[in-house]
């Protein structure tokens, strides 16, 4: 046994220990956890280091499942992509760890959160070390299922209850594809290991299968339902629903799966068959598009919303959609760049709003916030990191992800113009709605209560320590990815070359310069037009609701895509529930027959113990009648 | 020597007052009477059979009949005292607590 199993492993016996023990614990249950996570953090930095230095380790630890020749194991494959993937993770999940400590105090599940955070690491761990495709499976319903336990960790609240409910049946569309995907692998390659995948890979190139009468590339459609467990897990169009009410979950819950890790397995997933995704140009227009129009759309609705928990949800939908934007136009490492650049200061805006939220006693209206600043000046000023780089400002994490992004887009031909233009908008957006919410909370006066006001404080160092570390991140993560135009190396995006390869990029450089210069002009602007807005002129988006009402109410109610899916997909499932399987298989098939035998057999005894009249002489009466009977029938026949 | 055709009739004439009284009468005492008339008509037929075939079996089967006769009696009187003990009357009629 090396270490390299532990990573997955300690979280999984702080699971353990945790869920049985950690009652006993109380207020203390939180240091196993946290310390296995740690555990797993420091193997994990020092894994990062052995690849930088060129090792890849791609090792079977059990053989999972011996059946005939479907053959899996339990293995490990740590390349450049997981070991990113290994650092975002175990970073992110360690400091939303500590946080917790602070948000969740008090709470009466203390323990039960804990260990739910714990075999989320786990899961997620598993799911990016995995050196087969039925391990990251493994990892991916995993995730899934802790995600479901801790959005619906305050069971007691219907609305989280009912959240949990949806972001499981929601993903179960995604992941019908991803395992019919993961069918087909297995059925065209025999294997799921993703060295024998890689390296067989060109066999399907050309075979072509009959789908429904449509002659379809067999890459293609293995590409496309492996996307199809992206869309659901990473929230895109049109399975993004479930992300928004995900937000019932508690806020460290938001942080750490809801924004830096659990979406952005899809990503992975796609980063990881960028061999497969890339032999199909089918696929890779559906990935970009998909991509481009989730930002937009998500984007769009986030300029309007007022719960600060499910503008950052849209925001994430948006920034999953520019990554998988990347991936579409075959710029799989800015891809991951932005996955690992987004994770820093995405969770850094969940992590402060939970803060804020502290603060406010659960308040989750921006509209009723305002003038926080100084009554919690670190957690302001680490919201406003995180927020210039999601803006991309120059010099910040967000703007060298984003700035790579839109480049590499720029030169994908036509369909990578295309996702430019809108990416280039969505950055505009993203800047607007973010610093939206920077002036409406932390700026201008208090718009609550008078005791809320008096409430209102900073939060404790276990709250505001990951936030300061996760500004450090959100600021310094991205100098890896410096690109050489502005004197930097791009050493991300070679390091993870041998994995994800590098698109040909043919714009001159006075092209990137416009590129950068247009990006940052939108992010600019659009922090300009919200300071208009929010700050100098307050009266306005009253007046701009009022002049543009029909657009504001759709994007409000967030393109109904809620109600079409109440009126298409639930109210029939209903419906066929309610009326058929319990109106009818249930109340007529299945109880007809569990009470219909017994009280057939009732009715039978009904008739028959009128037999049993108590009176001697007619059971007399029967057998000589009987006896007679008998020896009439002997007379008869027997001569 | 009495001809079987005889003792025949006889059994036949003891079994069916038996079964008209057992059918008629309402006392359980005169019912368990009727039992054993019935009882002893048959073994009379029985003995009769087993003379004119000069076969021992059928008053072999005679033995096993009444050793069965007497235990019946045993335990009908034994109830018929409990029912009297309980109800003060033996009357078949009244006793319908089995009735379904």
């Amino acid at each position: 046994m090396d270490k390299y199993i532990l990573i997955p492993l300690l979280p999984l016996i702080g699971f353990f220990i945790n869920i049985w023990f950690g009652r006993f614990f109380q207020a203390k249950c939180h240091w196993i956890p946290i310390l296995a996570v740690f555990g797993s953090f420091v193997i994990s930095v020092i894994t990062f280091t052995e690849v930088v230095q060129g090792k890849i380790i791609n090792y079977d630890v059990y053989s999972w499942v011996v059946s005939g020749n479907f053959k899996v194991s339990v293995g490990f494959l740590i390349d450049q992509l997981t070991a990113v993937m290994l650092i975002v993770v175990t970073t992110v999940s360690l400091l939303v760890h500590i946080y917790s400590v602070g948000y969740m105090h008090g709470d009466p599940g203390y323990y039960r959160f804990f260990a739910y955070l714990n075999l989320f690491t786990f899961s997620m761990l598993m799911l990016v070390t995995g050196n087969n495709l039925l391990q990251l499976y493994f990892g991916w319903e995993a995730v899934g299922l802790c995600s479901y336990f801790l959005i619906g960790y305050w069971y007691q609240k219907q609305s989280a209850a009912d959240a949990g409910k949806k972001a499981f049946i929601v993903n179960r569309f995604g992941d019908f594809g991803f395992g019919l995907g993961v069918f087909m692998v297995f059925i065209y390659l025999g294997t799921l290991h993703y060295t024998d995948i890689f390296a067989n890979l060109h066999t399907l190139q050309g075979q072509t299968i009959n789908v429904l009468g449509y002659e379809i590339g067999l890459v293609t459609l293995i590409a496309l339902l492996l996307f199809c467990g992206a869309i659901g897990k990473s929230a895109q169009l049109p399975l993004h629903v479930w992300l928004a009410d995900a937000m019932e979950g508690p806020t460290p819950v938001s942080a750490l799966i809801h924004a830096a890790t659990m979406v952005t397995a899809g990503v992975f997933l796609v980063a990881r068959f960028n061999p497969l995704f890339s032999m199909s140009e089918t696929a890779m227009i559906v990935v970009a598009l998909t991509g481009a129009i989730t930002s937009l759309m998500a984007a769009t609705i986030a300029l309007v919303q007022n719960d600060i928990k499910r503008i950052i949800a849209y925001s994430t939908v948006s920034q999953l959609g520019y990554m998988f934007l990347a991936c579409g136009v075959g710029a799989y490492g800015a891809g991951i760049f932005h996955l690992y650049t987004h994770a820093f200061f995405k969770a850094l805006l969940f992590l402060g709003a939970g803060s804020v939220m502290h603060a406010m006693a659960g308040q989750l209206d921006i509209q009723k916030m305002g003038g926080l600043r100084k009554y919690m000046p670190i957690t302001f000023f680490t919201f406003l990191i995180a927020s210039f780089s999601i803006a991309g400002i120059p010099g910040l994490a967000g703007f060298f992800s984003k700035d790579e992004i839109l480049w590499l887009a720029y030169n994908g031909g036509t369909v990578g113009k295309i996702v430019w233009v809108i990416g280039t908008i969505v950055a505009g957006l993203t800047a607007f709605y973010s610093f939206r919410v920077i002036f409406l909370t932390f700026f201008g006066k208090f718009r609550g209560t008078h005791e809320e006001e008096h409430h209102l404080h900073e939060s404790p160092p276990s709250m505001t320590v990951p936030l300061l570390i996760l500004a450090v991140g959100a600021v310094a993560a991205g100098w890896v990815g410096i690109p050489p135009v502005l004197g930097g190396g791009n050493w991300i995006g070679h390091f993870l070359e041998p994995v994800l390869g590098h698109p040909h990029v043919h714009g001159t450089h006075a092209e990137e310069w416009m590129v950068m210069g247009i990006s940052v002009a939108m992010g600019i602007g659009g922090i300009f037009v919200a300071a208009v807005l929010y700050l100098w002129a307050p009266g306005l988006p009253l007046f701009f609701g009022r002049a543009f009402k029909s657009a504001y109410t759709v994007l409000w109610n967030k393109y109904y895509f809620d109600e079409l899916y109440d009126y298409t997909i639930v109210r029939p499932t209903k419906w066929f529930a309610r009326r058929i399987l319990v109106g009818v298989t249930d109340a007529k098939i299945i109880e007809g027959i569990v009470n219909g035998v017994p009280k057939l057999i009732g009715e039978f005894g009904e008739r028959l113990r009128k037999l049993q009249t108590g009176v001697l002489q007619h059971y007399e009466i029967g057998m000589a009648l009987g006896v007679f009977v008998i020896a009439s029938l002997v007379f008869i026949f027997a001569k | 020597m009495v001809p079987l055709d005889w003792y025949i009739m006889l059994s036949a004439v003891m079994f069916t007052i038996g079964l008209a009284g057992f059918i008629a009468r309402r006392n359980i005492i005169i019912m368990l009477i009727c039992i054993e008339l019935m009882l002893n008509a048959v073994n009379l037929s029985l003995i009769a059979f087993s003379h004119y075939l000069q076969d021992l079996k059928g008053q072999i089967l005679v033995f096993f009949t009444i050793s069965v006769a007497a235990a019946e009696a045993a335990i009908g009187l034994a109830i018929l005292v409990a029912v009297f003990r309980n109800k003060a009357m033996v009357d078949a009629d009244k006793l319908t607590e089995m009735k379904g």
